[in-house]
């Protein structure tokens, strides 16, 4: 099991299916567009905000260069503030110590503060093999586990759903698993949180073990940080007696003073507030307060591969704060399942590949799932150089086909697209080549795009790679470059060959 | 071997070539906000807590009137008399699931984000007296209040364990769509004491 949903199709064919989904479209370009604003609104409040990035990324790529020491000072720190510590070189290793603290406690249910490394691991479905239910009490979380659904997203993971998909989710399934929902349920924002509240209390109540993931993990200290907004994780990290906390290696940070430019980065770049509602910190065992066992579980999967990859270790940096999911234009139209990763979005099409290698067809797409366009790196909290690592990554993909004796199309494809690029010449050239293919597709294509634009079905030969997944939309018979020249700018007739008069915009 | 001699030796193995010293930039200081306890007063407020300014005689008045007659937890080390409340002393998750309210003081309070930040001292309590009733009344002395997140740091011990509050319990988890109060207290009151 490593990060990828078993059985998802390669980027491109769930690409395809997603864009057909014009509810999701809708839900997704709703919310990718309210975060974004939030996000700019608190940033801009910021004045330091570029240096505040620049010491961000520093504290995290020090911590990485230094890594093995790091962990070994947070070890010894965590020990002697009275955690356990357990080491997991991969998921399978990872579940079987959760499932063998809680087996030890002889309990069958454990609650869950979201967490990303859990999701990528897949502890829920491991500990459901071992006759231990997961009940995941962050409310996006809940609407995913409950709707047997998947994450869409890092900090929303149901934000492909809409309020009235929540409302029939929880009069559905509530009741099968503890509290059912009010019989008169609206499909209120506050009213479904409230039955959140009401269903998830009583297993807050009465549990005996919680497993989260941390933010951060301060080696000199031996603290471990969990940001969150709903009060899930502060009940998860309080009231049970056993606290299994799983976290990547590369959640470390040097000394407790490095939490200042992470702690001011996370909450403005992920939820667009000052600060988040709450965040907890804890090192080991409090007396009297909180878990009196407490294990810490420190998880490889992958991340000696990525740190490793010279271009790509980078990734490593990354706070999994969402703010580059929010900008990137790939995201907002296919929405998250089609990563097939509990990381999607620019992150996911990188720390997919790092953390897995390209050896599948599936991961092998991921980096394609750009169009380069720089926003994410713009909006990074620790100037993850997203752009550079899609590049060097398809670059890897292509050198792990270079034995194939037919050329992955993708290759093909970004060969000449890189080609054209390069240079403005060949630019227009290709321009009007696939004006002209525009006229010929216009009159056989098969599909409509919303708004009455005509699209290119399935084309055949070299270009079906690209189009057995997309429904391209036809190109314009004329190309921007052409009119330009044809009408200097616009200041001539605005009539194109076929005599109809130019509309504005879309 | 051992799976954590296993990942330390990954990780040396795959740092071999990349050079440890790195300079990280220091962290930048806001600019001068002027009057803290203005700030931190209206930031709390952004976050639709609700923020009452008293002095320190009217304090155990202001107690009474954010309480409303509400059934309170208090702290072993409140240091104030709060009528018909019960002291902590290890009571169940399910009993302080039937209180109303807890009243606590802070450790820190944060003018920039409108955080508090409890270390959970005598006067604070244990974690779970301030996250299992719905009303939490937070006492924060104007002396408490400091500029930006970087002076808090600096002041909190991170041997205790710290809960940074900034307003009421809240989600967006759908469409977007803030709603305060899911699973910790609905209601934060602050008292700025001055
Ligand atoms: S890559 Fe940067 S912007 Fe994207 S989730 Fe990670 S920290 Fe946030």
């Amino acid at each position: 099991m490593s990060g990828t949903f078993v059985g998802m199709p390669a980027f491109p064919t769930a690409a395809r299916a997603a864009l057909g989904d014009t509810q999701l479209r809708s839900n997704l370009a709703h919310a990718t567009h309210t975060i974004r604003d939030k996000r700019a609104a608190v940033v801009a409040e910021v004045e330091e905000w570029e240096e505040l990035r620049l010491a961000g990324a520093g504290v995290k790529e020090a911590a990485l260069r230094d890594l093995a020491t790091h962990l070994e000072t947070l070890e010894a720190s965590l020990t002697r503030a009275g955690a356990t510590v357990h080491w997991a070189r991969d998921a399978a290793e990872a579940c079987a110590i959760v499932a063998q603290v809680a087996h030890s406690h002889g309990v069958d249910e454990v609650v869950k503060v979201k967490s990303m490394a859990t999701g990528e691991i897949g502890l829920n479905e491991a500990l459901e093999a071992e006759g231990i239910a997961a009940w995941e009490t962050d409310l996006a979380e809940l609407i995913v586990q409950l709707g047997e659904d998947l994450p869409s997203h890092i900090l929303v993971p149901a934000i492909h759903r809409n309020r009235a998909e929540v409302r029939e989710i929880f009069l559905r399934r509530m009741g099968d698993v503890g509290r059912p929902a009010p019989a008169d349920l609206t499909d209120e924002p506050a009213v479904l949180a409230g039955a959140a509240r009401e269903h998830l209390r009583e297993k807050f109540l009465r549990a005996k073990v919680a497993v989260s993931g941390a933010n951060f993990a301060v080696a000199d200290t031996g603290t471990l940080v969990v940001v969150e907004s709903e009060g899930n994780g502060r009940m998860c990290l309080t009231l049970p007696e056993v606290l299994v906390s799983v976290v990547g290696i590369e959640k470390v940070v040097a000394t407790w003073g490095d939490l200042d430019p992470m702690l001011r980065l996370l909450p403005r770049s992920s939820t667009g507030e000052r600060m988040n509602p709450y965040t907890s910190t804890w090192s080991g065992v409090t007396p009297g307060d909180g878990p009196q066992e407490v294990h810490v579980v420190l998880l490889d999967n992958g991340r000696t591969r990525a740190l490793a990859d010279d271009v790509g270790r980078q990734a490593l940096r990354c706070i999994r704060c969402s703010a580059c999911l929010n900008v990137c234009p790939v995201y907002e139209r296919v929405g998250g399942h089609a990563y097939g990763s509990v990381y999607p979005g620019p992150i996911g099409a990188i720390l997919n590949p790092l953390l897995n290698g390209v050896s599948d067809e599936q991961t092998a797409s991921l980096p394609y799932a750009s169009s380069l366009c720089g926003a994410c790196f713009e909006v990074c909290p620790v100037r993850i150089d997203i752009p550079s690592v899609l590049v060097d990554q398809r670059a890897q993909v292509v050198d792990s086909h270079r034995g194939d004796r037919i050329p992955k199309a993708e290759a093909v494809a970004m060969k000449a697209a890189a080609w054209t690029f390069s240079d403005a010449r060949r630019l227009g050239l290709a321009e009007r080549a696939s004006g002209l293919a525009g006229r010929v597709m216009g009159r056989f294509s098969r599909t409509t795009l919303p708004g009455g634009r005509t699209a290119a079905g399935r084309l055949p030969g070299p270009a079906a790679g690209w189009t057995g997944a997309r429904d391209l939309p036809a190109p314009p018979k004329e190309s921007f470059r052409e009119w330009w020249a044809r009408t200097d700018g616009g200041t001539h007739d605005d009539q194109d060959e076929s005599g109809t008069t130019k509309g504005g915009g879309s | 071997m051992s799976a954590r001699d296993d990942i330390l030796g990954r990780v040396r193995a795959a740092l071999a070539d990349v050079s440890p010293a790195v300079s990280v930039p220091a962290a930048p200081r806001a600019p001068d906000r002027g009057d803290l306890v203005a700030l931190f007063d209206e930031r709390i407020a952004d976050y639709r807590a609700v923020v009452t300014r008293c002095t320190r005689t009217g304090l155990e008045e202001a107690v009474a009137a954010a309480l409303g007659g509400a059934r309170a937890v208090v702290p072993p080390g409140l240091g104030l008399e709060v009528a018909g409340a019960v002291v902590d002393d290890g009571l169940s998750a399910a009993e302080l699931d039937a209180i109303d309210a807890v009243i606590t003081r802070a450790a820190v309070g944060i003018a920039e984000t409108g955080t508090i930040v409890l270390d959970h001292q005598p006067d604070q309590g244990r974690r779970a007296i301030s996250l299992v009733p719905d009303l939490h009344v937070c006492i924060v002395d104007a002396s408490q209040v400091v500029a930006d997140v970087p002076d808090a740091i600096a002041l909190l011990d991170p041997a205790r364990p710290l809960t940074w509050i900034s307003g009421p319990s809240a989600t967006s988890d759908i469409e977007l769509d803030r709603v305060e109060g899911v699973h910790g207290p609905r209601t934060l009151h602050v008292l700025l004491v001055e």
